[in-house]
């Protein structure tokens, strides 16, 4: 099996398991959920083998490096952070609906990859700023951060369909408690700051090593450190001002905009330091 | 009535409202935005053709095209340093004695009124149920205070109360980076060196304002290698350094992209490299062929190299290297000149325009000579940079993380039990507590410490 096949069969995979999670949620069966939760299982496992064989594969072509090096890889290995920590979420909170608004993102990421003509599927070499044990902990590290912030975008979405009144007939009523839906976006968002914190860290003391500054105000590090502030502000308002419901689901929305941004944006309309992925 | 505030007390009350972090916050995302967006210390030029007349002037203004290091973007860090430690301090004041008590102490009848309260019965003596209670809170939080009441035995225990300093920690760590950057800022520098192979520098240029800096030691580059992969894109490159103090070799040592060299504080990095532009070339491989028999031969020169040619009459010399070679008015552009001697004695000047290899058959001579391959020699481009401030920064990364970890992850949680006596032989348990965060993980906990005491 090649890793190119392992992960076109990956996106494949997703797509099912985001179709059964979608159809369990319309026809409010929970058996369907059940089977999307372990296709989802299935599809990381296959994610997890191609990322390996796509190691594998860059030494035997004589490159040898992780699979972080472009945006291809990136977005692969984005795939696999959400899946694996949506699968850890719904396994410590037995709430399979709530898969509905993540398992669709898994997909996308993968899916974008592999079909957008612009992003190159290539096995390349790396560059000589690349060579750094710091590469593998801080891409690692960024992309738990993005996974993290994904996953509580994908359950502040929850707090704008829930129907306030709870006898309502919609089948957006079934969703979890209001409690239960601000404890999981706060953990996720909780998780993420932590691992943006510790990836915008690496990614500095990785600079500090390589050009002589732990910051220098490229493009992506500012705008790593303006999601870092978002979400900053996310915590105040959460802890300090007590902020819940609505308007802290829009901080979190606003927040992984600007992980988007960070993400795509600077890749594609800015330049700097980080261009290659 | 309400007594009238003194500045300094309103000036204590600005700073310390969580309020105005937000805003901060907020502010520095936003402007921050802006230097991504407009050119960074760009020339005049670059802006004017950009902006025009008006937007430069409001660039210039304002700094942008310097944003980070703008009077206001460094007021808007002012400002949200103070705010922090005033924030600290104030609360602080408060908590420290929750944090650090003189003597744990607990309210009963606040654990008896708690929503968490989860009653259970139990069909075992008093005495022994205590006993069971005990163990389990000791275990799973830590010293119980035991007290007798009217009616039974409450128990109390907690853990993690060290935990309410971790916010404070992540506080104290944005302070040490902001101070790091200071001194970063006052005391370091970031320069730049282009340095040939086989040159010595005892200066490099400051990048921002392009003046040289002395560095107190020499750095001599003795080779520089670059390697590529198939592709064309370099894989590695290399400096051979030694650094020379006082006129005395100190050492050498190779330096790649990612493995600087750091001496007295100096860092020096491998950041680039080219072709040097002020030194001749190192070797040339020249190509000369004989036109009757089209018999090629090549050769590796240097420049006044003389070479006798295979006919073993001839020769050729290779003189000089032209960056504008002249050819009947025309610039052909970089060329070498050589001088040809045929087996009849007369001497030939030849150009061999590099851009156009085939220029010398047409001299139609005896021979034809081209350049092939010219090895320039390279410059390497160094970056040496000063930080005393890094240390504050690290000091600033390790507490952040940990005062992160603290703060998300670890909760002062507080565990109360209450047994009593109910019927003739069975008695009510109830197990309430409370936690400074994650009422969810609380929750939980609760239910495991009534399933160790059940299963007693």
């Amino acid at each position: 099996m090649t890793s190119s096949l392992a992960l076109s069969s990956t996106t494949f995979i997703y797509a099912l398991a985001s179709t059964f999670y979608i159809a369990s949620f319309a026809f409010k069966k929970q058996a369907l959920a059940k089977i999307g939760f372990y296709t989802l299982i299935i599809g990381f496992v296959d994610n997890t083998a191609g990322i390996i064989l796509r190691w594998i594969e860059s030494y035997q072509m004589g490159y040898g490096h992780a699979p972080f090096a472009n945006m291809y890889e990136s977005l692969v290995f984005f795939s696999w952070t959400v899946a694996v920590l949506y699968i850890f979420v719904e396994f410590k909170y037995k709430e399979s609906i709530i898969g509905v608004f993540v398992s669709p993102l898994v997909f996308l990421a993968i899916a974008y990859a592999s079909f957008d003509p612009s992003i190159s599927t290539k096995i390349s070499p790396l560059i000589p700023a690349l060579k750094s044990n710091w590469l593998i902990a801080h891409v690692i590290t960024c992309f738990l951060g993005y996974a993290g912030f994904a996953v509580a975008f994908g359950f502040s979405i929850m707090y704008f369909i829930k129907p306030k009144d709870p006898a309502s007939p919609s089948i957006f009523a079934k969703l979890p408690s209001w409690e239960l839906i601000d404890e999981l976006t706060y953990q996720m968002v909780v998780f993420g700051f932590l691992f943006l914190t510790i990836g915008i860290i690496t990614g500095s003391v990785w600079a500090n090593s390589a050009w002589g500054k732990y910051w220098s105000w490229d493009p992506k590090e500012t705008w790593s450190l303006i999601t870092w502030m978002i979400y900053a502000i996310f915590m105040h308002l959460r802890m300090m001002r007590g902020w819940h419901g609505n308007n802290l689901a829009w901080v979190s929305i606003i927040g992984f905009i600007a992980v988007l941004f960070t993400y795509f944006g600077v890749n594609y309309l800015l330049s700097g330091l980080h261009s290659y992925g | 009535m309400k007594k009238k505030q003194t500045i300094p007390e309103l000036i204590w009350q600005f700073f310390c409202s969580v309020k105005l972090t937000v805003y901060t916050l907020i502010l520095l995302a936003a402007t921050s935005v802006i230097g991504t967006v407009i050119l960074q210390n760009g020339a005049p030029q670059q802006y004017l053709k950009l902006y025009g007349q008006g937007g430069y002037n409001l660039i210039r203004i304002l700094s942008i095209d310097d944003m980070y290091q703008a009077w206001w973007f460094l007021s808007l860090l002012i400002i949200l340093c103070i705010n922090i430690v005033v924030c600290s301090i104030d609360r602080l004041s408060v908590t420290w004695k929750i944090i650090f008590p003189k003597k744990v102490s607990f309210n009963a009848d606040r654990f008896r009124k708690l929503k968490n309260k989860i009653t259970f019965s139990g069909n075992k003596e008093i005495s022994a149920l205590v006993k069971d209670c005990e163990a389990v809170l000791g275990k799973s939080a830590g010293k119980i205070i035991k007290e007798e009441t009217d009616s039974g035995v409450v128990l109390y225990a907690e853990k993690g109360r060290w935990t309410r300093i971790g916010v404070y920690v992540v506080h104290v760590s944005i302070i040490f980076l902001l101070i790091g950057a200071l001194i970063g800022a006052l005391f370091g520098f970031k320069a730049s060196l282009n340095l040939d192979e086989g040159a010595t520098s005892d200066r490099a240029f400051l990048s921002k304002e392009r003046v040289p800096i002395k560095l107190g030691f020499s750095i001599r580059c003795n080779d520089f290698d670059v390697k590529f992969y198939d592709t064309g894109a370099p894989d590695e490159f290399k400096s051979s350094l030694t650094i020379i103090e006082n006129g005395q070799e100190s050492f050498t040592k190779d330096i790649l992209v990612n493995h600087p060299l750091r001496y007295k504080g100096i860092n020096i990095f491998q950041s680039s490299y080219g072709q040097s532009r002020s030194s001749s070339p190192e070797s040339i491989v020249i190509e000369v062929m004989e036109r009757s028999t089209g018999k090629v031969e090549t050769h590796n020169m240097k420049l006044g190299e003389k070479v006798q040619l295979a006919d073993g009459q001839s020769s050729f010399m290779l003189q000089e290297y032209e960056p504008h070679f002249d050819f009947k008015g025309n610039n052909l552009g970089q060329a070498f000149v050589g001088t040809i001697k045929d087996n009849d004695g007369k001497e030939i000047m030849v150009g061999l325009p590099l851009r156009f290899p085939t220029f010398d058959k047409m001299r139609k001579g005896k021979f034809a000579v081209a350049v092939k391959e010219v090895e320039q020699k390279y410059f390497t481009g160094l970056q040496i940079t000063r930080d005393p401030g890094v240390w504050y920064v690290y000091i600033g990364f390790i507490l952040m993380i940990i005062g992160c970890w603290i703060t998300f992850f670890m909760a002062h949680q507080s565990f109360f039990i209450e047994i009593e006596k109910d019927r003739d032989k069975a008695a009510r348990i109830s197990l309430s507590g409370t936690t400074n965060r994650n009422a969810q993980g609380l929750k939980l906990k609760l239910n495991t410490i009534v399933k160790k005491i059940e299963g007693k």
